[in-house]
């Protein structure tokens, strides 16, 4: 089977730092890192391939230093890297971008199933997946903890937030992953320094067949009126005594404020 | 001349550091606290395909040298030095064969050895051949296409956890170090047993145990290099053994150095932070000039290693100088620190007690200060 992953490289914002000035998330030093939720995207990629055979083909939008965490994603056991780069891509929201992808995806044409992280660790919509499934009219699965093939079937367990589903969808499909979903593996040193020796494929847009009026800044809706970091409150209440008393007074408290 | 990383080696650089971070340092204390051998680390590093760095590719290594090997030491024992250190008794198993096997001995032990699928261990220290290395008592008797060893090794690092030793012994005692002979013994072929596991001022975790050669008989095929030349592979050994107890040395140095400056920023006393005070910086300063004086050290040893040339002398001055260098770094941490830094609460008392090993293990101080004399001299001669 082919499965085509989608990859974002994304700043480690493990201490998310915003710029009281600008209000933006300050990048400067941060190291790029894939987006963590990718990693299981692409983990499950490999192992699915492991299991049934076929490729893994990992694919990002974004800009030319994106290269490395499609290489990354080359050293974790993907056969084959591109990277889709065009300034005229740059400033696309979730609809753009998921144009974008779904037209690349179409470019590569053989497939069986796209796997992505559940959403990205910077801008966290959870968004692109569902748009690329929509854009080429496909069955999407959002939210998987756990994969099964068997032929053109697929059964996906989701997590909810509650419980589990279980549901199963023809392939070609979307499905999103969940961190739960298994260990990504730590690529030794070996496939690192193999990965970097492969080759990635670099796309702009005359690679694809995409409309530019729908790529970019001007296929995006989105517009962002005003981004702000939230203010930090001040002191909370704390709690304190024996610990039936102390939930006693916790629910209370909470009765109070009309939160239960 | 450049002393900046290749491309390769800051990769395996920022892997091993983030390897290091998410999975070594956290462990570090309770790894040294427990005194259990940290299979989970040597684990890691197969996974990582860090167990023959400077081994040729054909026999599974990465083939980058004794300076990335070096680099990479250094790294392991600043997080964990418990795992630097069991990573570097397994290259003095590893770096004979490599140097000295035949191609059998090649594929059955060293590759091995490189994917990490065994550990290594070098058995050399006797009770009675201690910087006395050619006093080895070990004996090894020839019978039919069998050797026949009988004697006691102590001290010896990854002991009881390695499958493979190479084992000095000797042939015949009368002709002294030509009779020396090094072989490759497998752990559990039969007359080969464990003793004490020496307990320890530190390194709980490392195991110095005792090998107990009883009539184990070990295979002709299994002779390293020639016999009667025994000594030479253990001085070739040791050289490598230097390297690495620099590089262990510098590791750790750089982890009570890294500790020190963070709680010498932190700690106010008189109303200001201590690293305010002149007394402090002056400690600050010279622990960083000989961690850095070190570093150069080992690493040029190593790149000379890696270039062809001499460079037993670079490893004992390596040696010598950043094991001296580390037990005073570490004791400066301590003092830095004051009272907490003598308590279990925060980790460079243990620095300061692993410290002290760099200056006896792979020959003491004044071993090595004999070597650099003995070269010195020899280059000066008038």
């Amino acid at each position: 089977m082919n499965i085509i992953v989608c990859i974002k490289q994304v700043p480690d914002t493990s201490e998310v730092q915003i710029d009281p000035e600008t209000n933006t998330i300050v990048r400067e030093g941060v190291p790029a890192i894939i987006n963590p939720f990718d990693e299981n995207a692409i983990e499950a990629a490999v192992q699915l391939v492991e299991e049934h055979g076929g490729t893994v083909t990992v694919i990002s939008m974004g800009p030319p230093q994106a290269e490395d965490a499609l290489r990354e994603a080359l050293a974790m056991g993907a056969d084959e890297a591109i990277l889709i780069s065009d300034r005229c891509f740059a400033a696309s929201d979730t609809l753009a971008t998921s144009y974008v992808l779904s037209s690349a995806i179409r470019q590569i044409g053989d497939y069986d199933l796209i796997l992505t992280g559940k959403q990205a660790f910077d801008g966290d919509t959870a968004q692109v997946p569902p748009g690329i499934a929509e854009h080429l009219g496909i069955p999407q699965v959002t939210f998987a903890i756990g994969l099964e093939v068997d032929g053109k079937a697929l059964t996906v367990r989701r997590l909810l937030e509650d419980e589990f589903e279980v549901t199963q969808v023809e392939m070609p499909a979307v499905v999103s992953c969940v961190k739960q979903m298994n260990e990504p593996r730590r690529p030794g040193i070996k496939a690192k320094l193999a990965a970097k020796k492969k080759n990635v494929q670099v796309w702009d847009q005359t690679c694809m067949d995409v409309d530019a009026c729908l790529c970019g800044l001007d296929g995006s809706p989105t517009r962002v009126v005003r981004t702000f970091a939230p203010t930090r409150n001040t002191e909370g209440t704390r709690f304190e005594g024996e610990p039936k008393e102390t939930a006693t007074a916790v629910i209370e408290a909470l009765i109070d404020d009309k939160i239960i | 001349m450049d002393f900046s990383f290749t491309e390769d080696q800051q990769m395996i650089v920022d892997a091993v550091r983030e390897l290091g971070e998410e999975e070594l340092a956290p462990r570090a204390s309770e790894i040294a606290e427990r005194g259990e051998f940290p299979w989970e680390n040597v684990e890691l590093l197969r996974e990582m395909d860090l167990c023959g760095v400077p081994v040729p590719e054909d026999y599974g290594g990465l083939d980058m040298g004794f300076l990335t090997w070096g680099v990479v030491g250094e790294l392991l024992s600043y997080y964990c030095s418990t795992t630097g250190a069991i990573f570097g008794a397994h290259m003095l198993a590893q770096y004979p064969i490599m140097q000295f096997g035949t191609e059998e001995q090649k594929q059955k032990y060293l590759v091995p050895l490189t994917t990490g699928e065994s550990i290594g261990a070098f058995g050399l220290t006797e009770p009675n051949a201690g910087s006395d290395a050619g006093a080895v008592a070990t004996r090894a008797d020839l019978k039919g296409d069998k050797y026949i060893l009988n004697g006691t090794k102590v001290f010896i690092s990854n002991g009881g956890e390695a499958e493979v030793y190479v084992i000095i012994a000797n042939i015949d005692p009368s002709k002294g170090t030509r009779g020396q002979t090094a072989f490759i013994v497998e752990k559990g072929m039969p007359g080969f047993e464990f003793g004490k596991d020496e307990k320890k001022m530190g390194w709980d975790a490392l195991p110095n145990r005792e090998l107990i050669f009883q009539d184990c008989e070990v295979p002709v095929e299994n002779v390293l290099y020639r016999t009667g030349r025994g000594f030479r592979v253990a001085m070739e050994t040791l050289g490598i053994g230097r390297l690495g107890m620099a590089v262990g040395a510098v590791g750790l140095a750089q982890a009570a150095f890294d500790a020190a400056i963070v709680y010498a920023q932190q700690r106010e006393q008189f109303g200001q932070r201590i690293s305010e005070f002149q007394a402090i910086q002056f400690k600050l300063a010279d622990m960083a000039t000989g961690i850095e004086a070190s570093r150069l050290l080992y690493q040029r040893a190593a790149w000379l290693k890696d270039q062809g040339e001499k460079y037993e002398k670079l490893a004992a001055m390596a040696k010598v100088y950043s094991s001296e260098m580390v037990s005073r770094v570490t004791s400066d941490a301590v003092q830095i620190h004051g009272g907490v830094g003598y308590t279990r609460d925060f980790p460079v008392e243990r620095y300061m007690r692993e410290a002290k090993l760099f200056e006896i293990v792979e020959g003491t101080s004044e071993i090595q200060r004999g070597i650099i004399a003995n070269r010195v001299l020899r280059e000066h001669r008038i």
